[in-house]
């Protein structure tokens, strides 16, 4: 009795505990997060619903003006995620290797690599548009200082330099996240096998890629499935840097950009196309939800390979 | 590539290499922010040797600036107490209680880690105009909040879970009623995972200039972040006066970062790294 007392009592407290926090989340993340599929099936004037579309906004988003800005922008969203990918996964496991390896000083390495990581992209913007300026910047100063003239470009406002500009940004800023992600790998591995393989006369390499390279595969999943996230979602450095049309030129557009023009008017024209923003949006959800989950069921089955 | 892998300076090395390429870039900016805008004007590389401090005192003297900087603390620490509250509650209920609907309940917390906020919203700008907390600060703090909520609640049942059931049981043979085995007894206990949640959700609040941008319309109530945007327009030639205004906005977690790193680094890394 006194135990039913006590659930009851429980029961009652758990109650009180969890709406709060509960009713926060449903009100302001679910029910925007439903309610988004469904703007994507009407008719908008404004931020006011029309009436029913059906797949029109679907229609209109994959025609004349916005097919070719939709492509462009997805190439990018590819172009980006390839490229930070790439480079922010070899530098991360290079890094936490080396930390790994030397530990000496550890803290001190590891506390400045991921000190960029704090920074806000607001201010990371901003200081690399410093630093990359073609007048004052310090790069094309060093440049100009070793009659480099060919190697001082106008990083930012060159439409073939600013993408690959805005991708190296994000390494500074973020390279010290995997690092510290893949450093937790390695860590985890049992000190068991390398030993053994020390013992039967591998080669350091050797171990780093028969060993120690396969069994980082869960770090691995991690960081694919955030960086792939991330890149599909790219917004803010291209805004602070480009604006909200991916300047140059739309050379630095994404889609997410579009989607933010598309929801609230881009400068130039000023009016907005909700419908079809909308649109876009189940489609950004559809491409990260399904690459990220397949992603992380074909990564996960690797893993167990390994 | 043998002898590298081998060689403990060849990965020394690297790491100097790698914090020079860190270190650089912001040294350029707490340099810059100390000289003149003539004088930068003039040699962008040259030592700050005599600090020219008026840089900062001139942001100060715009008196928006001060206004950005309060907004953001209010928004941030407003953001951080509901957050704070609600994931210690909800995380007690879920890691120490067994109730009707908790699998429910869970699945509906790790539902809301999964949604990417940015695409909900349009929705939320509709609902918040309708619900009257459109340029609003608490609308802009209760829509933080429930975006770090559900990580928070998570991480926070996963440390009530890990303390031994025989805490609260004792605690109760003792007479104390279940607030007080909350408060008393294992809140105490759980102020790592207090620290984690804080850093968490804190940093890419007070670094986040989306949601304002989106929600906030008044001059008066804007963040420093979208504030920068401002600032970095009205002043485009005054160099100083712009990396005065960048060093003033990074500073404070500048300053937190070199007190507390390892917490920052567990903090902002939880969700991506077990254990």
């Amino acid at each position: 009795m006194a135990k039913q007392g006590l659930k009851r009592q429980q029961n009652r407290f758990a109650a009180i505990l969890l709406l709060p926090g509960l009713l926060t989340v449903l009100i302001f993340t679910s029910i925007p997060a439903l309610t988004t599929l469904s703007y994507a099936f009407f008719h908008w004037k404004g931020f006011s619903r029309g009436g029913f579309a059906g797949l029109e906004n679907f229609h209109r988003l994959f025609a004349f003006p916005f097919k070719d800005q939709l492509f462009m922008a997805f190439r990018h969203n590819i172009l980006v995620f390839v490229g930070i990918y790439v480079i922010q996964t070899s530098l991360g496991i290079l890094l936490a290797y080396a930390l790994f390896k030397a530990p000496r000083g550890q803290r001190f390495f590891r506390t400045v690599a991921f000190f960029p990581v704090i920074f806000s992209l607001v201010i990371v913007g901003y200081m690399w548009q410093s630093i990359l300026n073609p007048f004052y910047g310090p790069v094309n100063w060093f440049f100009h200082h070793i009659h480099w003239e060919f190697a001082a470009q106008t990083w930012l406002g060159n439409t073939s330099t600013a993408l690959p500009t805005l991708v190296f940004i994000n390494l500074w800023r973020w390279v010290g996240f995997p690092t510290i992600i893949f450093l937790a790998g390695f860590n985890a591995i049992s000190t068991d096998y390398v030993e053994a393989a020390r013992i039967d006369g591998a080669s350091e390499g050797k171990i780093f890629r028969k060993i120690l390279l396969p069994l980082l595969a869960p770090s691995m999943t991690i960081v694919t499935i955030l960086t792939f996230i991330g890149a599909f979602e790219w917004f803010d450095l291209p805004y602070v840097l480009g604006g909200s049309s991916g300047g140059p030129a739309g050379s630095t557009d994404t889609l997410a950009l579009m989607f933010y023009r598309l929801s609230f008017g881009s400068v130039d024209s000023g009016a907005n196309e909700i419908g079809i923003g909308s649109a876009l949006g189940v489609i950004i959800f559809a491409v990260v939800g399904i690459g990220a989950t397949y992603g992380s069921k074909f990564l996960r089955a690797r893993e167990v390979e390994a | 590539m043998t002898n590298l892998f081998s060689s403990k300076t060849f990965f020394r090395a690297v790491l100097i290499f790698n914090s020079f390429s860190i270190l650089l870039p912001v040294f350029f900016l707490i340099n810059s922010s100390l000289r003149s805008s003539n004088d930068f004007a003039a040699n962008p590389m040259k030592l700050a040797t005599h600090p020219y401090w008026q840089n900062f005192s001139q942001v100060w003297a715009d008196g928006a600036f001060a206004t950005y900087l309060k907004n953001s603390v209010v928004i941030t620490g407003g953001s951080l107490i509901v957050i704070l509250v609600f994931s210690l509650g909800a995380g007690f209920a879920l890691g120490r209680y067994d109730f009707k609907g908790h699998a429910l309940v869970t699945g509906f917390i790790l539902s809301g880690m999964l949604v990417p906020a940015k695409l909900a919203i349009l929705p939320l700008f509709i609902q918040l105009k309708w619900m009257h907390l459109l340029d609003s600060q608490l609308g802009l703090i209760l829509v933080y909040a429930s975006g770090a909520l559900p990580a928070g609640i998570f991480i926070m049942s996963g440390f009530f879970r890990s303390l031994p059931v025989d805490l609260d049981n004792a605690a109760r043979v003792d007479g104390a009623s279940e607030i007080q085995v909350l408060r008393k007894v294992l809140v105490p206990l759980v102020k790592p995972g207090i620290a984690i949640v804080a850093i968490y959700s804190a940093i890419p609040i007070w670094n986040d200039f989306f949601l304002p941008l989106v929600f906030i319309q008044s001059p008066e109530k804007k963040t420093i972040m979208q504030g920068l945007t401002i600032f970095f327009g009205e002043y485009s030639s005054q160099w100083g006066i712009i990396f005065a205004g960048l060093m003033i906005a990074a500073l404070p977690l500048i300053v937190l970062y070199l007190v507390l790193s390892e917490q920052f680094i567990k903090g902002l890394t939880a969700g991506a790294v077990k254990g």
